[in-house]
């Protein structure tokens, strides 16, 4: 019996057509953005993609959102993923893309808005929060805060979810410098961790020497 | 003679009766908790974990230290009574793992913060070898002596190195070196 190899997902495979389905079913959608609120609320799409996307206008992400969420005929009442993404300090642009879904309707949407980056002791990018349409961005949100530092307006508690409170800087962006102590502690590993180790209590347990035991014992370098 | 029967007899009661604080950090707490449970059962040991730092005596390092979790890790030894001793259990405690330069998140080494006795390798380490980790704290231990004690000779070492002055210092530093 030849056995059955396995099927690529593709638009263009038919046992894929769920993928198809939702690619037709994005011209509906974007048709319905542009129904309400015009032809400028979208910058860009790309229907050609496995995961189909807009680029919607930053001003109106949530009222777009709000209508998408409540009319019954698109009804996404579920957020899947907030995603933050630093295009770099050349492109000079950040993104967050907004992955919906509807349960019962079983079809999925991509939103995207893009925001100019900001550069240090500048004020952070800001985009208003969606956190009163799904209870699930408010984590989600917050997280984006934490590794790119985008500003979400209207959040209710916009505070660093991962990373410790006084930590310096978005671990995510692509021009991030790790600090080099944090109470205290060195941050960066380098070449020679020996160096950087704990130095505070000269001790030997065991007469048998050890390649760590060295560690404690080495001077202080500046 | 006297003093060596009574360091035998204290040295044989702590390392017979290790008792690590209970808790775990990442995946390596699922070996340890797997050596605590009845298929390697550190029981028999004596080794049996307690829930609070002020009644143990070892503290295990099981998983990834983060630097949100640094200053706890810290403040647990510190309340832990002497003799207190640290067992690094795993790659990420031992040296960053996997972390270890691209990881912003994650302390380069447990002995950053605290001074660690006994190193356990492995990603995670098998049960067998935080059993064998142990083993050798117990060897550690069994070399002890209640005529320098190990905390005195620290804090005593540690002044000296700082310049101040230290009743019969060269004394203090040749046997803090146990040369």
């Amino acid at each position: 019996m030849p056995t059955k190899l396995p099927q690529q997902p593709s638009i263009h495979n038919p046992a894929f057509s769920y993928l198809k389905f939702s690619s037709v079913l994005f011209e509906e959608l974007r048709d319905f953005i542009l129904a309400g609120f015009g032809a400028e609320v979208i910058l860009a799409e790309k229907p050609d993609n496995l995961q189909p996307y807009l680029l919607l206008q930053t001003v109106l992400l949530p009222e777009v959102c709000l209508a998408l969420h409540d009319n019954e005929r698109t009804y996404f009442d579920y957020l899947s993923c907030i995603t933050g993404i630093d295009n770099g300090p050349e492109a000079g642009t950040m993104e967050v893309a907004y992955t919906l879904y509807s349960i019962p309707y079983n079809h999925h949407l991509t939103l995207k808005v893009q925001v100019p980056r900001n550069t240090a002791g500048q004020p952070m990018p800001e985009i208003m929060t969606v956190s009163h349409i799904w209870r699930t961005a408010d984590w989600h949100e917050r997280e984006v805060f934490d590794m790119f530092g985008i500003h979400f307006t209207n959040h209710p508690d916009m505070r660093r979810i991962l990373c410790a409170t006084d930590w310096e800087g978005h671990p995510l962006r692509k021009d991030y410098q790790l600090q080099d102590y944090y109470h205290g502690i060195k941050v960066p590993f380098d070449q020679h961790n020996e160096f950087n180790g704990f130095r505070g209590e000269a001790q030997q347990l065991t007469s048998i020497p050890t390649p760590f035991s060295d560690k404690r014992e080495k001077p202080e370098v500046e | 003679m006297v003093i060596t029967k009574l360091d035998d007899l204290l040295n044989w009661a702590r390392l017979t009766s290790l008792f690590p604080m209970g808790f775990g950090l990442a995946c390596c707490a699922i070996e340890m908790m797997g050596a605590y449970a009845s298929g390697y059962d550190l029981d028999r040991f004596g080794i049996i974990p307690r829930a609070s730092p002020r009644q143990s005596d070892v503290m295990i390092v099981a998983g990834t230290v983060t630097f949100k979790m640094a200053d706890r890790v810290r403040r647990l030894y510190e309340q832990m009574p002497e003799p207190r001793y640290v067992i690094s259990m795993g790659s990420c405690s031992n040296c960053g793992g996997p972390y270890w330069e691209h990881g912003y998140h994650v302390v380069k080494g447990v002995d950053r913060i605290i001074p660690v006795d006994v190193y356990v390798p492995g990603c995670p380490p098998r049960p067998e070898a935080l059993i064998g980790g142990f083993l050798q704290l117990q060897e550690i231990i069994r070399k002890e002596t209640i005529r320098a004690p190990r905390a005195v000779q620290q804090i005593m070492a540690k002044r000296a190195a700082q310049g101040q002055p230290v009743a019969d210092a060269d004394k203090t530093a040749a046997t803090a070196q146990h040369t």
